[in-house]
Formats: structure tokens, sequence, C-alpha cells
């Protein structure tokens, strides 16, 4: 039984439609990579099934119907979604940041445990930790959303290119701790990504999305074998 | 010396109405990111809603507590019917809308109550301190504004829901993310704002009377007392409304020409404050990234 | 891709969707530049008979329309074009008409020379203060501003300055008369002389908003962080619009002095500014007709909200025109400017195309309105 079952997603941005007929399939604890250009449609796929955009289409995630469900219902399903922009709250402390995202669990002693888990996994948050959110660096503002993400103690996690606009070493940093996240607690990815080597070493199976569209889908390893894909998207 | 002193007590009595109204003004910062320019008027809605709730012979606390909770009721109303529809608009077309609701609230009470100025009861005894120049009710107000202060700065550091409150006015769509029902937070602050910005016309109401431009100039003298403080501190607000009083009475005292020119003086010292401090004595500086 | 059998000279058959580009678009067969051009010089024609057709209070009322549209046109270029607010120009009208009125009074200054130094003093009041308002953002700036606002009528009042300003009482000063040779009556001369001021400083508007500072300013209202490092000297531009924008506003005050005959400090308080800024966004924000429609509505809207209040009781007009306010930015959030705008795609046609029986397949479509709860 798939965790993420998509078929036939529409979306819209403003009036706009950006996807069309989009089917995914993501198994529980599994992680796939979405790649695509800038504008395919990517940000698009992530807030549609976060109930943030127009769409229409099935959505069943872990079992429930959610292509009617609002962004708070979504999130209550154990979606932890890591916007664009990452989504830091500027004025809040990292801590108050950290706090935040767990306000909808009621187990103290997990939520306890994850504080914990987050600042094993970034020690530069513990040391920050009563510091505005805004004055972090980049990378550090991206471990936050992170940090933020498992704060939600998820089931499924959304990330919008985690990658970007971070220097080689702090991204290659942070895609080891998914890869650890991934590995060590069974939460189930969706990266969205412009960085298709660092995307496709982290998942198991990936789409190709070009102008709203799923041209491509299949394992990983079968993506880094396909000539198009490696041409257009990696480079070499 | 001694005139010094009683000038600095008086002013301490004064800024306490503007620290009173500096408070709302965070609250509903926090709450929405925004202004509301029509607080003051709100407020002394509310106060003529006290006031009628006394003249129908219940007592002070009681139209005190009834009218707060009016004033919870009214505040969440207003952000739902006149405020949500226009919460994607411009900014400067919330500033009309805003204006809208000062011309409404100042109509509707010289409408209901006339225009006539009517004295307004204070619950604290009246014995008068310090050589007259501070009564029971100066130290009663600044009790309550202490008070609330106290119970603000609890709610935004401590509290779960403070915490959801702020987070959906700085980034809504995040703290949607984050599983935060954005509407009700921004219902709720507008709901408190109201409620503190009641309080502190009820507290104010004895010393100014009581009419529909009343807040007129208070309002004022609280939206910058919140900004000299720092709008992202309660602490800083009410800091700033004792500041403004002080200062305002002394150069009412020593500056020659300064009681014909109060506001000119509290606008240069607001300038100057932000000419160094750009959020306020003690707010806190967000550095920003492209 | 194939070409569409019949071919527009002007459109190079750019994809074959002829109804793309909006210069192609037309009303009743005419195209939108001409028809431009046409309500343009309907206008200037209507401008200039109007003062014969109308009697002399409404000539009179035409002209603070005139007047008022200036100012909101100078407040426009600070918060429409560069994203400044300002609560404070009511001072900027009121330096404006004092230094007329003290020029004319005391100084014998001719009038139409008073206009020009209006506009010099208002733009260094302005500038001088657009300096510590670099430091404000938003908020603070419409703070400080507002604080402006309300110590311009103190100062105006204030004793020692009382010999210049006449203190709480005002000036009152000669209305300028009719030139024999015109053969017009004052109220259509101070009309005249108001809307061509109005139009020289529409005109010089245009052009600072089409050239490169007018570019600057806005990448500065869009993104000031992204201006400063596109080397765009954003604390000058921004202190510069500030000036500018108070000496529109200025020359403004000194028609306005002229036209009523009278200074006083208590009719340049903050309500002026709040009207000034209601004139803006009903009238559209950064659009220049707006300024006009603005004018408009703040000269005449009081009197239409006091009209539907009499029903119930006087005391409410204010509430009427609160309620009216709420009304127009409801149904038009961008202004009148905007729902003309709005209106005009609504019913133009592609030029020569056939036409459509569906009206609403041709608005065009918009994306979310811009929130301003974005964060940074």
């Amino acid at each position: 039984m798939a965790f993420l079952q998509v078929d036939g997603l529409d979306a819209w941005y403003g009036k706009t439609q950006v996807l069309f007929g989009c089917d995914i399939t993501l198994d529980e604890g599994g992680v796939i990579a979405v790649l695509g250009a800038n504008g395919a449609g990517k940000t698009t796929l992530l807030r549609a099934l976060s109930g943030m955009v127009r769409r229409q289409g099935r959505i069943v995630i872990d079992g429930t119907p959610a292509d009617q469900l609002s962004p708070e219902a979504v999130v209550r399903l154990g979606v932890a979604h890591v916007p664009e922009g990452r989504g830091t709250f500027g004025r809040l402390t990292v801590e108050e940041n950290l706090r935040l995202a767990a306000i909808i669990r009621k187990d103290a002693a997990g939520v306890r445990r994850d504080f914990t888990r987050v600042y094993d996994y970034f020690p530069r948050l513990h040391e920050r930790r009563s510091q505005q959110a805004g004055t972090l660096s980049g990378g550090e503002q991206q471990m936050l959303a992170i940090g933020r993400a498992l704060m939600l103690a998820p089931k499924l996690m959304l990330l919008d290119e985690p990658s970007f606009g971070l220097a080689p070493q702090v991204r290659r940093d942070i895609f080891l701790i998914l890869k650890d996240i991934s590995r060590s607690s069974g939460v189930s990815m969706l990266v969205v990504e412009q960085n298709a080597a660092l995307a496709l070493d982290l998942a198991s199976h990936a789409y190709l999305l070009e102008t709203g569209r799923i041209v491509l889908s299949g394992t990983a390893d079968s993506f880094l074998a396909d000539d198009t894909v490696r041409r257009t998207y990696l480079g070499y | 010396m001694e005139l010094l002193l009683q000038q600095i007590i008086a002013g301490l009595a004064t800024g306490g109405i503007y620290a009173c109204f500096a408070l709302a003004v965070v609250m509903i910062y926090q709450a929405i990111d925004h202004f509301n320019f029509a607080q003051g008027e709100m407020a002394m809605f509310s106060t003529y809603v006290a006031w009628q709730l006394m003249a129908w012979g219940l007592s002070f606390w009681l139209a005190f507590g009834l009218t707060f909770v009016f004033s919870l009721v009214m505040g969440a109303f207003l952000y739902l019917v006149v405020l949500k529809p226009v919460q994607n608009a411009s900014a400067l077309s919330q500033i009309v809308a805003f204006i809208a609701l000062m011309c409404i609230f100042n109509s509707l009470a010289g409408t209901i109550w006339d225009y006539s100025v009517k004295p307004f009861p204070s619950p604290f005894p009246e014995t008068a301190l310090f050589g007259a120049l501070v009564t029971g009710h100066d130290l009663g107000m600044i009790a309550v504004t202490l008070i609330m202060l106290a119970g603000v700065f609890y709610f935004f550091k401590f509290s779960t829901l403070g915490l959801a409150m702020r987070a959906a006015a700085q980034n809504p769509e995040s703290a949607q993310l984050c599983g935060v029902r954005v509407q009700m937070m921004t219902a709720l602050g507008w709901a408190l704002a109201a409620a503190i910005g009641s309080v502190a016309g009820m507290m104010v109401a004895y010393k100014v009377f009581l009419e529909p431009n009343m807040m007129y100039s208070i309002i004022l003298y609280g939206f910058a007392a919140a900004i000299v403080g720092g709008l992202d501190s309660p602490a800083g607000a009410v800091a700033g409304g004792f500041l403004l009083g002080v200062v305002e009475n002394l150069t009412g005292v020593y500056v020659p020409g300064g009681s014909e020119l109060k506001l000119t003086f509290a606008l240069l010292l607001i300038v100057v404050v932000l000419m160094f401090k750009p959020t306020g004595l003690f707010g806190h500086r967000v550095v920003k990234r492209v | 891709m194939t070409r569409q059998a019949r071919t527009d000279k002007s459109f190079p058959a750019a994809g074959g969707q002829p109804a793309a580009a909006p210069e192609e678009l037309a009303i009743l067969g005419i195209g939108l530049p001409a028809w431009n051009r046409l309500l343009l010089v309907a206008g200037l024609v209507a401008l200039v008979v109007l003062p014969f057709l109308v009697e002399g209070f409404t000539t009179f009322q035409m002209t603070q329309v005139a007047i008022y549209a200036i100012a909101i046109l100078g407040l426009n270029l600070l918060t429409g074009y560069n994203g400044q607010f300002s609560l404070g120009h009511s001072a900027f009208f009121a330096v404006g008409a004092y230094t007329a009125a003290i020029a004319m009074n005391h100084f014998g200054l001719p009038y139409l020379l008073t206009l020009p130094l209006a506009a010099v003093i208002s733009f260094l009041v302005g500038f001088a203060f657009g300096f510590p308002a670099l430091r404000l953002e938003g908020l603070y700036l419409a703070l400080a501003t507002f604080m402006l606002a309300i110590a311009a009528p103190q100062l105006l009042k204030f004793s020692l300055f009382e010999p210049l300003t006449g203190g709480a009482q005002g000036l009152v000063l000669m209305r300028p008369e009719a030139p024999a040779f015109t053969g017009l009556d004052d109220d259509q001369w101070l009309y005249f002389i108001s809307v061509i001021v109005m139009l020289a400083l529409f005109w010089l508007s245009g052009n600072l908003i089409r050239y490169r500072i007018g570019r600057a300013i806005m990448a500065i209202r869009d993104n000031p962080l992204v201006a400063s490092a596109l080397g765009i000297n954003t604390p000058l531009y921004k202190t510069v619009m500030f000036g500018i924008s108070a000496a529109y506003t200025g020359v403004a005050g000194a028609l306005s002095a002229m036209v009523v005959g009278f200074v006083a400090p208590d009719s340049f308080n903050f309500l002026l500014s709040v009207a000034l800024l209601v004139g803006v966004v009903v009238g559209g924000i950064a659009s220049m007709r707006g300024a006009i429609f603005g004018g408009f509505f703040i000269l005449y809207i009081p009197t239409v909200a006091e009209s539907f209040a009499d029903v119930f009781s006087k005391g409410l007009s204010w509430a009427a025109y609160g309620v009216l306010l709420l009304a127009v930015i409801y149904v038009m959030p961008s202004g009148i400017s905007g729902l003309i705008d709005a209106v005009i795609r609504r019913i133009a046609q592609p030029k020569q195309a056939p036409r459509r029986t569906d009206p609403a397949a041709d608005v065009a479509t918009a994306g979310p309105g811009p929130s301003n709860r974005e964060k940074k």
C-alpha cells in the first residue's frame, strides 16, 4: 500500500493551470525525487499536495483522501512541507521556530526527544537557539527548516529545493542528514530538486516534470542511465 | 529640584495613559503585523459601552468585565467582517479601511451618545498624593497597565497560543504549514487588541473625560510610545509611554514655548530615537537578506 | 505553425494568436491608442468650455478638484511610485499655502510668482524631512509623517511665529483678480490658472516616471535591497522624491490659499492628510489620471454621504462616508483607475476580429492580487 498516491492531479497558480494530470506513487518509507527545470511546476506540485493552491484530482495520504483538505488539516495527517524559501519566522528565535512546529503535538516526551534529535543533527542550531532566526545564514535557515519539519514528527516530508542557494559543502551535509533521517526514522520523502545529481543519490525513484506534465518516471538508476536526463539535468 | 521631581511624577502619571495604549498597539502589531489606526476609536466606543452599562446601574467592575467581553467580540467581528475581505489588498487599501472604521465609530458614538463631554468614574480612591500631583487613580491606572503588561508578556513569550499568533502574523503561509489556523489567530489577535484597548479607554476616560474625540491625540502618543519603545517589545512600549509622558511634562515646564509645542517636541523625540535606533529603544533588529 | 489566412500588417503573426497583444484591442472598431488620444482631446475641450457652462460655485469647486488632484499626484509620486507612506502631506500643503500667503501679504510678491516659490520651499522642507525619513520604513515612516501632520498646525499657531503666520487667526489674502483683457470673472481666471498648473505638473510627472529616475524609484519601491545592489543611489532618490512630492503638494497648497483667499492652521490638520491618502487609494495607486478621480472623490463624496445619512440621522454622515469608503475598496481594490482598465479589458475586442458572443472570454487572466502580508 502506497503511503502517498496521486492520480490525475491538475493544479492552478492563480488562473493559470500549471499541472496537468500528474500521477505519483510513494511507498511508505520511500524517497522519490521530482526533477525539472525552473517553472516546470515542481513547487506547485508540492503546494497542491499541501492544499495551498487550487487543485483537482485524487490525492490519498496514508489512506485518507486529502484533495479537499486545508493546509492545516494536511499537516495533521503527518505531512511536513519544507517550503521554497524555507519559511523561516525571522523575528522568532530559533528555539521558538522549533517549538512552533510542535504545537499540534500532544506527546510532550516525544517533543523533548525531537528537540534533542534536531540539535544533534544540527549543533549550529543549538548554539544559536536564542538568536532571531532572521539573522541566520542561508544554510542555517535550511537546517532550521528541516528541523522544523522534524519537530512535526512527520510521516511524509515534502522538500522544496533543499539545496537551493547553498554552498557545495553545506549542500552535501544537508543531503547526508536527509539520508540519515530517511534511514533511521522511516519517514517517506518527496524531494523536488534542480540539482539532479544530489536528488538521485538520495531517492530510489524519480519523476521528470516538464511544463506541468510528468514525462518520465522510473528508478533513480534508470534516470542516471538515461542519456537525455543525463545531458539535460546532470550536465555530463 | 523638588519641582523637577514633582514634574517627573506628574509625567509618569500622564505617561501611564500612553503606556496603556502603547500596549494595545503592540498587541495588534504582533497579531496582524500592522497598525490599526482605528484602535483609538474602537477603544472610545468600548468606553461608551461601559458608560452606558453604568448608566443602567451596573457597578464599575461589572461594567468593566462586560465591556471587556464585548470588546473581544467586537474585535473578532471587525476582523472577520471588515478586514478579512481586504487582507490581500494593498497595505494602503487596508489603511483606508482603518480610516473608514475611524469615521464609522466616531460618527456612531456621536449619534448614539451625543457629542457632549461626559464624566467617567474611577474605581480607585481619589485621594491626592505627592503634593496633589498624583491621585489614587493614577496609581491604580499604572498598576492596571503593569498587570496587563505582565499578562501580554507572558502570553507572547511563553504560551503556545501567543507563539502561534506571532507566527501567523509574521509568515501566514509558513504558519499554516506548521498547522496553525491562521485566520483564527488573527481574529483572536484583533479580539485581544480591542479588549486591551477597551481597558485603556476605561482607565483614561476618568482623566480626559468621555467624548467621541477623546482618543484623537492619546492614540497618537500611544503609537509614538510603541514605536519609541519598539513594536515587538511590550515592555519597551510601556517604558516608551512613561518616557513620553515625562518628556512632555518637562518640556512643557522647562523649554520656552514648550507648552505650546508639546506635540512638536514629541515628534522630535521620536525622530531622534528612530534616527539612532530605527527599531525603537527596546526593539530587536532583523537582518534582511535579498 | 500555420499562418492565419488574413494577416494584419501591424501584427507579425506571432504564433497565430491575434488577441494577445493589448495594442491590437479595439472598442467599436477604434483602437485603444486612438481612444486615448480622443479622450484626451475631449477632456481638454471639456476643461476649457466647462467654466462657461456652469455657475460660479461649480467653477470654484472644479478649481478645488484640480488643486486636490495636484496634491494627490504629489502624494502618489511618493506612495504609489516610490512605496513610501506619508500621512503628513497636509503639512506640505500648509507650507505651500503659508508661503504664498506670507509672500503676498508681507512681501507683496505677485501671486503667480508665489507658485514657484512655494514649490521651492516645500521641496526644501520635504527634502529635509526626507533625510530622517530615509532611516524609516513602512509603518515607522507612516507614524513620523503622521506626527508631522499633527505638529504642523501647532507650529503655525506658535506665538513666536505669530507676526508672520497670524497665529490661530490665520491670514486673509487678496484673491487674485482676472486681468481685464481676458474677459473672465475671478472664479474662471483662478480655474484656468489651476488647471494649467495641473496640466503642466501632470506632464512633468509623466516624464519623470517614464525616464531613468522613474525606473529607479520604482525599482526602489519593488525591492530596495536589490535596487541598492544594482547601484541605484537609493537614499538620494528617496530623499529627492520626498522633496518633489512635497513640492507638488506645496504648489497645490499655494493655489488653494489664493482660491480660498484665507489660510488658517486648522484647515491643514491630519484630516487633510487622510483625505489626500484616500484620494490616492480611491483614484488608483500609481495612476496619474487616478489623481483626478481622487480629487473628485474627496470633494464630493462627503456631500454624497451626508445626503445618504440624512435619511436616518444627520450625525451619521461620517459613518456613511466610512461605509462608502469600505464599499469602494471592496468593489474597486485598485481604485477607480483600475476599475476603468478592467472595464476596458472586458469590452474591448481584438481589432477586426469577429465579435465574440461571450464577453467574459476576453477578460485577461490575472494572478492573485499583491499580498501585503508577504514577508521578506
